[in-house]
């Protein structure tokens, strides 16, 4: 297993109702799991599905990106600067 | 000098920071915030940023702007925190040769930063406040 810290932005934050989380993961695991196991923990987070991102230490990832011990991962829904 | 501060941003010191002897010319785009969206009233408004993801990101716009268009300089400076109306939340400002170049640097510079970097805007209304949407992510993946 490995263990990951997340953290959640803005709109991700509010409907996780929290600002980080660890989450352990199996070896192996890529972004595209944990968006799901993501989910499956605060479920509010499906009103985001397919429109939040993933960043793996401050990298957008692709769903394929694999994760490791202690990465840092950010939920980032739709940006909004400027 | 890109820059990602929680003061108010001095637009005269952002333009003056890309002044350069060979420039033909400047170009600066100042957005601010607006005091109404979707037909509502906005009071208020409040940027928070993933750092230091947003300034890397930041950063490499301005060295791809200053790459492509052959710029003499480019900077971008973004606000954070809480904004009343008519503020100035970021500031790009561009120095090259020739006016097109600075234009079309300027505009890919802001472009791009509202896109990709993980900036987020909420806006306060009379009676509650919700994040803004952006322009979602369909245009903007950079992985495709």
């Amino acid at each position: 297993m490995i263990l990951v810290t997340v953290r959640f932005f803005a709109l991700a934050r509010d409907l996780a109702g929290t600002e980080s989380a660890p989450f352990e993961l199996p070896n192996g695991a890529t972004a595209s799991h944990m968006m799901q196991l993501l989910v499956d923990r605060y479920p509010p987070l499906g009103r985001l599905k397919g429109q939040f991102r993933l960043a793996v230490n401050s990298s957008y990832a692709d769903a394929s990106t694999a994760l490791r011990q202690n990465d840092e991962v950010a939920v980032i829904p739709p940006v909004s600067g400027g | 000098m890109v820059e990602i501060v929680e003061h108010p941003i001095d637009a005269a010191l952002v333009l003056s920071s890309v002044s350069n002897p060979a420039a033909g010319g400047i170009a600066m785009f100042v957005g601010t915030t607006r005091n109404h969206s979707r037909g509502r009233e906005v009071t208020a408004l409040e940027y928070e940023a993933y750092l230091p993801m947003a300034h890397t990101l930041m950063t490499e716009i301005a060295r791809d702007a200053a790459a492509r268009w052959g710029l003499h300089a480019i900077s971008i400076v973004h606000r954070l925190g809480r904004l009343g109306i008519g503020e100035a939340s970021v500031v790009v400002a561009v120095s090259s040769s020739h006016r097109k170049e600075a234009f079309e640097a300027c505009r890919y510079a802001i472009d791009t930063l509202k896109k990709t970097v993980p900036i987020w805007k909420k806006e306060f209304f009379a009676d509650g406040a919700v994040w803004v949407d952006g322009e979602g992510w369909e245009s903007a993946r950079p992985d495709g």
